[in-house]
């Protein structure tokens, strides 16, 4: 175990030492300490290494992130794992809004609640939130899971395409074009094992699946309200 | 844009640090408002007095004899206590009005940022651990206090310009954001005789509480107002005498964080700024809802 | 009909300068399809511009520089503030943000082709960098924007800039909507969206909101490619005083500032012709919030919307630009609107310099389109190579102007080397008219 101390290591050293690790394997864990809610912390990695946070980060903590598994023992700021390509991330507390945003593979499992606007334009990647995510969330999702074993706020999967949302809790509303959708069997796989990679005990018979009406995919004057 | 923080004790025995752990928030804030910075502090106060926090470009030459021209001029005992640009002046409750009105001939030149039995106002322009250092913030205590960092988009960078705004007796606010309708509700205040002196979106914010709590609404019925007419984005913290409240639009883009122990309630645009308070590793920390009033009191 | 009446004068019809026929005839289309028309390029309607700008040659006060002898600098460095390794560019006319996707793969192959060979910049746009794009372009910026269709750390590091686009002179604040026809198989999967469908793009960022956010934002980028490539950040111009300063304040290298003549793919004509201040209105309150901030020349200044000449280069230079982009013009010179392609454009229901429908995919010139026979219709090697002559000739042409106004570097024009020929004009570039020291706002000096 290597550690990284952000009181005394800055944090462009602190990024470089782990981005270089693509071509000098070796070191495989990282523990960075005294985290204190500072932004980019781990951002652009790119090698299969653990890397530990020992606190809370600010904004996009993991942004970009390939390869790499991204531990956060305290809560993560806006734009956790932002644009994540492979790899995964995971937050022991709350993540705030924008978590997973952007994001085009990799797993992103948060323990806690997920605030406003979790998986928002999300393009692959897949996210498992234990708690609850708060309103626009899932908002113009493309691609990619979004499994939320508690309750989502307001206008859920607003203007979605084709990312799939799987909620075991209520939905406060959804937005235009998002509908509850069957869930047939391979659904129940794809989540019982999104569900077993994210390590939470969940039954995914108690959720339900919501997706894309494709009502706006192609403009139509009857659905111009919608817009 | 903007950062915001606000501390909430509940915990008597941390009243004599709430100045120093404002100001360590305050300054983590830096980054989000580089421009200028300024606090609200609530201090136990007399309530048979009252506190007019003033401010002057020639503090030397406006505060000389201040407090014995206004006591001369109000019949009344003032008390004066003076930081750096700003001074408090302490005079009987009653003699408020009287007092604010002596002022404006007595000294032209004064900015009354705040009146009120408990709080005080001190903002400048300049770098947030300037303007803590500048009025040593760090060593005042209270039993709340709210702190802003600006960043200024629109209008222009001076003390004027600055946050906390009062909003009435005892009332400030700080706002992150940026109103979209500010103007056309500047010119409707006006009309209603509020007064409003800069082209701060924020200030016609404050304006908009002033208003609506003179017309009969209380601070949380006021809050709810701005949801309805106030458009764009914010999130506001608002300081009360024994009590402070927050409010995100519907959007709620702008960052908001709480924290709450017995000990206290905290606010931060970032959990950066919550990072040095006591027990914050245990605290409850969550992100205030949109469209939802919070308010805590003492 | 007897003598008495026919001795009455008749009216003679008159349009009304209100409902036009062009406003007459978009009434009728709105009303029978029940969607508002979407176009590309730029405002059409007349504004001030660069155009009503002269330049004051040198004579006895001043003296001129010997043309084609004495030497006349168009290098220009970008990227100085923060950025390890600035942009240097031979000439100052770069290539502004299009995407592949709403231009074909040869298009951007000869865009990089023809902005290298010039030795300037290209752009990526609204859909990720192509292999072909990265390999012709010896300099190229990534745009990183709302939609973030493509984006990814390899390519980001690939970049020589990168550029946060806030928003387009076509269409400040506004996102938008691309119809289906172009969402080929490629630009589908490049998108992560299903093919054939009309791509609704959002109008602001996805995890962040104004200029508090914009400087963590920046961070982080800088952070994943190593503080290496400029940041630069685009807005359209309608506060460029403030947008300006507020992205110097969150931390930009560079600042793109594209008035409302610049193009787009496709958006909304309402939005096209209404929104937005013209790039000659834009110039002057962005020189002075960087002067304001002491970093006027420290952060450049690219401007963009209209710009056709080296008369249009050299003017936006004299106002205090450090750069110019092309983008519509960029195209023409390739063969866009081109009058060999009359007949197809009358099929298409339009003539040669009106043919504004890029959305549509069936662009004869074969540029903005996904359609590989019309595609191929464009030879990248000749499409470069036009460009190139026409960046030369844009160069030379700023060059001539500076010459004789006495500047052995294009970046020493200066306001006072202007005169402005309307009132407006005048106004909006803080330019005395012609024959005055006076412009509307300014009081006379008498010399």
């Amino acid at each position: 175990m290597q550690t990284l101390d952000l009181a005394t290591t800055s944090l462009r050293e602190m990024n470089a030492t782990l981005q270089a690790q693509k071509d000098q394997t070796n070191a495989t864990q990282w523990s960075i300490e005294n985290p204190r809610g500072a932004h980019a912390i781990a951002v652009g990695l790119d090698a299969p290494i653990e890397v530990t946070v020992r606190g809370s980060t600010g904004y996009y903590c993991a942004g970009m992130n390939k390869q790499a598994t991204v531990h956060v023992t305290g809560s993560a700021g806006p734009g956790v794992a932002e644009n994540m390509m492979s790899g995964t991330v995971i937050i022991e507390g709350d993540a705030s809004q924008y978590a997973g945003a952007t994001g085009r593979g990799g797993l992103l499992v948060i323990k806690g609640n997920a605030a406003s606007r979790c998986g928002i334009s999300m393009k692959g990647i897949d996210i498992v939130v234990q708690g609850n995510i708060g309103h626009m969330s899932a908002f113009m999702g493309q691609a990619g899971n979004l499994v939320v074993c508690g309750d989502a706020g307001d206008a859920l999967g607003d203007s979605l395409y084709e990312a799939r949302l799987f909620v075991r809790g209520s939905v406060k509303s959804l937005g235009a074009d998002c509908i509850e959708k069957e869930m047939r069997p391979e659904h129940l796989e794809i989540l019982r094992a999104l569900l077993e990679r994210a390590g939470i005990d969940a039954k995914p018979e108690e959720f339900r699946r919501y997706g894309s009406a494709r009502k706006l995919y192609n403009f139509d004057i009857d659905n111009a309200a919608a817009y | 844009m903007c950062g915001i923080v606000g501390l909430f004790l509940k915990d008597k025995s941390l009243e004599p640090r709430l100045g120093q752990l404002l100001t360590e928030m305050l300054v983590t804030m830096t980054d989000r408002g580089p421009d200028s910075a300024g606090i609200a502090i609530y201090r136990g106060g007399d309530a048979a007095l009252s506190k007019l926090t003033v401010q002057s470009d020639q503090a030397d030459a406006d505060f000389a004899t201040l407090a014995a021209d206004l006591g001369a001029e109000i019949g009344a005992d003032v008390s004066m206590r003076r930081a750096d640009s700003h001074a408090v002046l302490s005079l009987p409750a009653d003699k408020a009005q009287d007092a604010r009105a002596a002022l404006a001939t007595l000294r032209p030149g004064l900015r009354i940022m705040s009146d009120g039995a408990n709080v005080e106002i001190y903002k400048s322009v300049g770098l947030p651990k300037d303007v803590a250092a500048r009025f040593d913030l760090a060593a005042m205590s209270g039993t709340h206090g709210i702190g802003h960092t600006r960043m200024a988009t629109e209008s222009a960078v001076t003390t004027q310009g600055a946050h906390p705004f009062s909003t009435g007796s005892d009332q400030c606010l700080v706002h992150n954001g940026s109103l979209s309708n500010h103007n056309n509700w500047r010119r409707k205040l006006k009309r209603e005789g509020v007064r409003i002196e800069s082209q701060n979106d924020t200030e016609v914010g404050a304006a908009y509480l002033t208003w609506k709590m003179q017309k009969g609404a209380s601070l949380g019925e006021a809050l709810e107002g701005t949801l309805q007419d106030l458009d764009g984005f914010f999130t506001f913290v608002v300081g009360t005498k024994d009590g402070f409240g927050v409010v995100r639009d519907p959007i709620a883009c702008k960052p908001a964080v709480m924290a709450e122990t017995d000990q206290y309630v905290a606010f931060g645009s970032e959990y950066r700024a919550l990072v040095n308070l006591p027990g914050i590793e245990a605290a409850r920390v969550w992100e205030p809802e949109p469209a939802t009033v919070y308010f805590w009191s003492h | 009909m007897n003598d008495h009446d026919k001795r009455i004068p008749q009216t003679v019809p008159i349009q009304s300068a209100t409902f036009t026929n062009p406003i007459n005839a978009e009434i009728r289309r709105a009303a029978a399809t029940g969607i508002y028309d979407i176009r590309g390029g730029g405002a059409k309607r007349r504004v001030p511009h660069f155009d009503d700008l002269l330049f004051l040659g040198a004579s006895i006060s001043r003296y001129p520089l010997e043309g084609y002898r004495e030497k006349c600098d168009t290098r220009v460095t970008l990227g100085t503030r923060f950025a390890k390794k600035p942009i240097e560019l031979d000439i100052p006319i770069t290539i502004a943000g299009m995407s592949f996707g709403a231009l074909s793969a040869q298009a951007k192959e000869a865009l990089g082709r023809g902005a290298s060979a010039a030795g300037t910049s290209t752009t990526t746009g609204d859909g990720g960098m192509t292999p072909e794009e990265r390999g012709h372009s010896t300099k190229l910026v990534y745009q990183y924007l709302p939609s973030r269709y493509g984006m990814n750390p390899d390519d980001l590091r690939r970049a020589d800039a990168i550029e946060i686009v806030v928003g387009q002179g076509a269409k400040p604040g506004g996102g938008g909507m691309l119809l289906g026809q172009k969402i080929s198989d490629r630009v589908a999967e490049m998108r992560t969206l299903p093919k054939g469908i009309d791509q609704r793009s959002a109008c602001r960022h996805p995890d962040w909101t104004g200029p508090d956010d914009l400087e963590i934002k920046i961070l982080e980028l800088r952070e994943i490619t190593g503080w290496q490539a400029p940041i630069y950040v685009k807005v359209g111009g309608t506060r460029p005083y403030y947008d300006v300063a507020l992205a110097v304040k969150a931390g930009a290298d560079v600042v793109v500032l594209d008035g409302m003549q610049g193009g787009t793919a496709a958006t909304q004509d309402v939005f096209i012709e209404n929104v937005g201040l013209p790039t000659l209105a834009c110039i002057r309150p962005a020189v002075r919030a960087l002067q304001d901030l002491g970093l006027h020349r420290e952060v450049q200044l690219i401007v963009s919307g209209g710009i056709r000449t080296g008369a249009d280069v050299a003017k936006a230079m004299a106002l205090g630009a450090d750069a110019v982009a092309i983008g519509t013009a960029a195209l023409i010179a390739l063969g866009d609107n081109d009058p060999k392609w009359e007949a197809e454009y009358q099929k298409l229901g339009t003539t040669t310099g009106a043919y504004d429908d890029w959305h549509e995919g069936r662009d004869p010139a074969g540029i903005t389109t996904q359609d590989p026979d019309l595609a191929a219709r464009l030879d990248p090697i000749e499409g470069g190579r036009r460009l190139r002559n026409y960046l030369k000739v844009m160069t030379l042409e700023a060059q001539t102007i500076a010459r004789a106004c006495g500047h052995n570097h294009l970046h020493n024009l200066e306001p006072e080397d202007l005169c402005a020929l309307t009132m407006e004009a005048a106004a909006m570039a803080q330019i005395p008219l012609a024959g005055t020291d006076w412009y509307p706002g300014k009081p006379g000096t008498s010399y």
